[in-house]
């Protein structure tokens, strides 16, 4: 109980909170990366696979196979492989902004395969109709497979930046920094309960932000176009 | 008598699954006239929606030639199929509206995407929201309405291009009967008004006698009768027209002297 209390304690949050910046920095730049990827790769997925707007099956056989692979490897190895990427893009292999590389690359193929799935989601017959409208690709996939699938990319969203904080925790013990390192460094190495709490309370609390704020968001939408 | 305006010349159409060939379409051969509203009944699985998808290019075509007005469709070119297209309107059974635009923006798309003037558009939408009296739900969600209004709002998308001819593929069939009514009213309405060429496929017999001048049967993937809706209700030659008709008699003529 008194750890709890001590949790709270300035001295506690004089070493948790810079990290805390750190872990909102890695996660908001990898969440950027990761989403604009994700989609875009998540697009080339359902649009070139068999029935697709333009078929491409041995393209999309390999495509698939690539994303499948990185997707199967823990996210650890993913930032140990991504290290020589990193020194080659910001220059260094160490620290937040080398670490953003890492991140984004572990969990582009996860939210391209989520993307993928919330846009094969949206019902054939509704892209046909607009197809026979003489409709060109571009429109279809902006006007139609998105803004359809918009609640469930929301979703989807949420999920994919809940698990770039966790991922982000784990790169921590790389000498990314953030609040996974504190909670190693302290917590686990130097038996600093306080600190421990405090930095998994944090933690918790962003995950619980963006779960409800992303549930809320999809509803909104849903609720706006009456479908529930 | 002048050239048709749809010409279907030995239409095949197959499909592979599983390693197997089916044959859906077996060398169709129709004729359509500007002007006419066409029923095409048969069966399920006779083949009616892989015709109308073959009309739309939705499908490719096997074998055969079809020309709508002066496009030979089974060889248009990309940029020529989108024209094609344009000219054009569908509507379906499911009313394929988009969910994430309200009424007036799904009826706007069509134009939209041909690059129209907004103003253009504005008074565009709000003419044909009129003409299917849905005006006052232009800003409802497809959520928010009923399967008729729905329907309505297909058609008045259907026909934002100033399409030559619209394809139906079981528009009424999720309709109640009062709604159905007002749908094929609203066809024969703007059929009249816009001169407009109609393909109605439906399972039902009640709708191509109140709505089609001309209609053909089609059993098995092919055309087994074709001619006026009177002559085949007064005097069905094929096995599929005779049985529809007797289905249909019986369907009315319900014993209603049994015991409570
Ligand atoms: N993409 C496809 N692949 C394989 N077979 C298909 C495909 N589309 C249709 N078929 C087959 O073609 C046949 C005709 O189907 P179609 O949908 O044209 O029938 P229909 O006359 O419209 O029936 P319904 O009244 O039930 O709508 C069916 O046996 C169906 O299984
Ligand atoms: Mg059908």
């Amino acid at each position: 109980m008194e750890t709890i209390i001590k949790a709270f304690s300035k001295p506690v949050w004089e070493i948790v909170g810079p990290s805390i910046w750190d872990t909102l920095f890695m996660t908001i730049t990898s969440t950027i990366l990761t989403v604009v990827f994700g989609l875009i790769f998540g697009i080339i997925l359902a649009t070139t696979d068999k029935g697709g707007l333009r078929s491409l099956p041995i393209f999309n056989g390999i495509f698939g196979a690539v994303i499948n692979a990185v997707l199967s490897l823990p996210a650890m190895i993913v930032i140990i492989l991504t290290l020589p990427l990193s020194k080659l893009i910001v220059g260094v292999t160490y620290g937040p902004k080398a670490c953003i590389i890492a991140l984004s690359v572990a969990c582009i193929p996860m939210f391209a395969r989520l993307v993928e799935n919330s846009i094969l989601e949206v019902p054939k017959g509704k892209i046909e109709a607009i197809k026979v409208m003489g409709a060109n690709n571009i429109d279809i996939i902006f006007k139609v497979m998105l803004p359809e699938a918009l609640p469930n990319l929301i979703r989807n969203f949420s999920v994919i930046t809940i698990t770039l904080i966790s991922v982000t925790a784990i790169a921590g013990s790389f000498g990314a920094g953030g609040l996974g390192d504190i909670a190693v460094r302290y917590g686990y190495n130097r038996f600093r309960t306080d600190v421990l709490i405090a930095a998994v309370g944090t933690l918790l609390v962003m995950v619980e932000f963006i779960q409800i704020s992303g549930a809320l968001l999809a509803k909104f939408i849903m609720k706006k176009r009456h479908l529930i | 008598m002048a050239q048709p305006f749809i010409d279907i010349k030995n239409l095949t159409k197959s499909f592979h699954a599983n390693g197997v060939n089916f044959d859906v379409l077996k060398g169709i051969n129709l004729q359509i006239n500007k002007g006419d509203i066409f029923g095409i009944v048969g069966f399920s699985g006779a083949g009616k929606s892989t015709l109308l998808r073959c009309l739309s290019r939705l499908e490719t075509i096997d074998c055969g030639s079809v020309r709508v007005g002066h496009y030979h469709i089974e060889k248009l070119s990309h940029a020529m199929l989108k024209k094609y297209r344009q000219s054009i309107g569908i509507i379906f059974q499911q009313f394929n509206l988009l969910d994430s635009r309200t009424v007036f923006k799904n009826v706007s798309f069509p134009l939209e995407i041909v690059k129209t003037d907004k103003k253009i558009i504005e008074k565009k939408v709000m003419e044909l929201l009129d003409l299917v009296n849905i005006a006052d739900k232009k800003d409802f969600y497809p959520g928010q309405l009923s399967g008729g209004q729905k329907q309505r709002v297909g058609i008045a998308r259907a026909l934002a291009n100033n399409p030559d001819l619209l394809l139906s593929d079981e528009a009424t069939s999720a309709l109640d009967p009062n709604t159905s009514l007002s749908v094929l009213d609203l066809l024969k309405d703007i059929n009249k008004k816009l001169n407009l060429t109609i393909i109605l496929i439906t399972h039902e017999l009640d709708v191509v006698r109140y709505a089609c001048n001309d209609m053909a049967v089609l059993e098995q993937g092919r055309i087994v009768e074709k001619g006026s809706v009177r002559d085949i209700f007064l005097n069905p030659q094929s096995q599929t027209a005779k049985l529809f008709m007797r289905i249909n008699e019986n369907m009315s003529k319900t014993d209603w002297n049994y015991e409570i």
